[in-house]
């Protein structure tokens, strides 16, 4: 490992609701498909080999898979949050398929914020990636902040962690 | 890996199943593909200062929970992998629903899990509707959670899967 710049912080009052995490937009090609379904070691043909996708699946091509969009979502939030936010809970929803030649973008919308009853602070966002304005996965996130620059959300531990 | 009958489903909801253990440790090299595949740059995965600073050491990405379970490709042996989430494929079987999907997913994250954990994984049935007629046919909704266990016995992420076993072409 390689050190890097300063790490962001965001702290719990730095959060509204409403507020909109900044959006990323990725161009996907075959090799974003590919890495990403040997990243997350799924050997299914669909995600690496064409001929099967289009003859065997019918879709137009190989696709992005679930566990790697998964992995997109993580640093959606993330890259907002900085390292020390801590995911709690992600739930998603697929509503279509991500192909080489599309550009994904990804939204995400604060809905709530509060602290729990052990004092641990959160957020709570709804995110989807969309292709041409097409949803194609939703995903709603909820990932404890700091709630002040001494808090770690990260030190949190059995009853003192409740996600 | 038996089939689960109506009959069956009082017994089995919230018994632990197919517990097993990854096939390897989780492991560092993993985690830099899995943050190059979608450029994901936390210095958390990246910095060791910062991973010792603020996680007391090196994680992996929480996402990546369910990625330590896939089987390899090919193994000395080996004539066949089990199927993850045995228990959906056990109810679609006993219940005679040939088709099915999965209509949504939750990860819940608890401990952070770290290069050289050894984990466990088992499934638990959490609950099978009464049929329902929709869109795509007649069938039955269930819950499946996979619960995720380190070396220590720590509960690392909880994955509950909804899904939909029906048969196609039923009146709705």
């Amino acid at each position: 490992m390689t050190a890097t710049s300063a790490p962001t912080r965001l702290l719990l009052g730095d959060v509204r609701t409403g507020e909109h995490l900044p959006e990323l937009a990725y161009p996907v090609t075959a090799t974003t498909v590919v890495l990403g379904a040997l990243a997350s070691r799924d050997w299914r043909p669909m995600h690496h080999d064409k001929d099967f996708a289009v003859n065997r699946n019918g879709t137009r091509d190989i696709f992005l898979n679930t566990p790697n969009q998964a992995a997109w979502f993580e640093r959606f939030v993330t890259d907002w949050t900085g390292p020390y936010g801590r995911l709690q809970r992600m739930t998603f929803r697929m509503l279509g398929s991500i192909f080489p030649g599309d550009t994904m973008v990804f939204r995400g919308e604060v809905t709530d914020t509060g602290v729990d009853e052990v004092g641990c602070g959160w957020v709570a966002i709804d995110i989807s990636v969309s292709v041409d304005g097409d949803p194609k996965t939703t995903c709603r996130a909820r990932v404890a902040l700091q709630v002040d620059a001494d808090d770690n959300p990260w030190l949190r531990k059995g009853d003192q962690w409740r996600p | 890996m038996s089939a689960i009958g109506l009959d069956d489903i009082d017994r089995l909801i919230g018994v632990e199943q197919y517990e097993e253990e990854g096939e390897f440790p989780v492991e560092q090299g993993y985690v830099w593909t899995t943050c190059a595949s979608v450029e994901n740059g936390n210095p958390l995965f990246w910095d060791a200062k910062v991973a010792e600073e603020i996680t007391g050491g090196p994680i992996a990405p929480p996402t990546m929970v369910s990625v330590w379970f896939r089987p390899h490709h090919w193994a000395p042996g080996r004539t066949s992998a089990g199927l993850p989430l045995q228990v959906h494929f056990d109810l679609k079987e006993g219940l005679g629903l040939p088709e099915a999907v999965m209509s949504d997913n939750t990860i819940v994250f608890h401990e952070p899990v770290r290069p050289g954990d050894r984990l466990k994984t088992r499934q638990v049935l959490r609950s099978v509707s009464e049929e329902k007629a929709t869109k795509l046919g007649t069938g039955r909704f269930w819950v499946i959670d996979v619960e995720y266990h380190n070396q220590r016995g720590d509960l690392v992420a909880v994955e509950s899967y909804t899904g939909f076993g029906y048969r196609k072409g039923d009146p709705s």
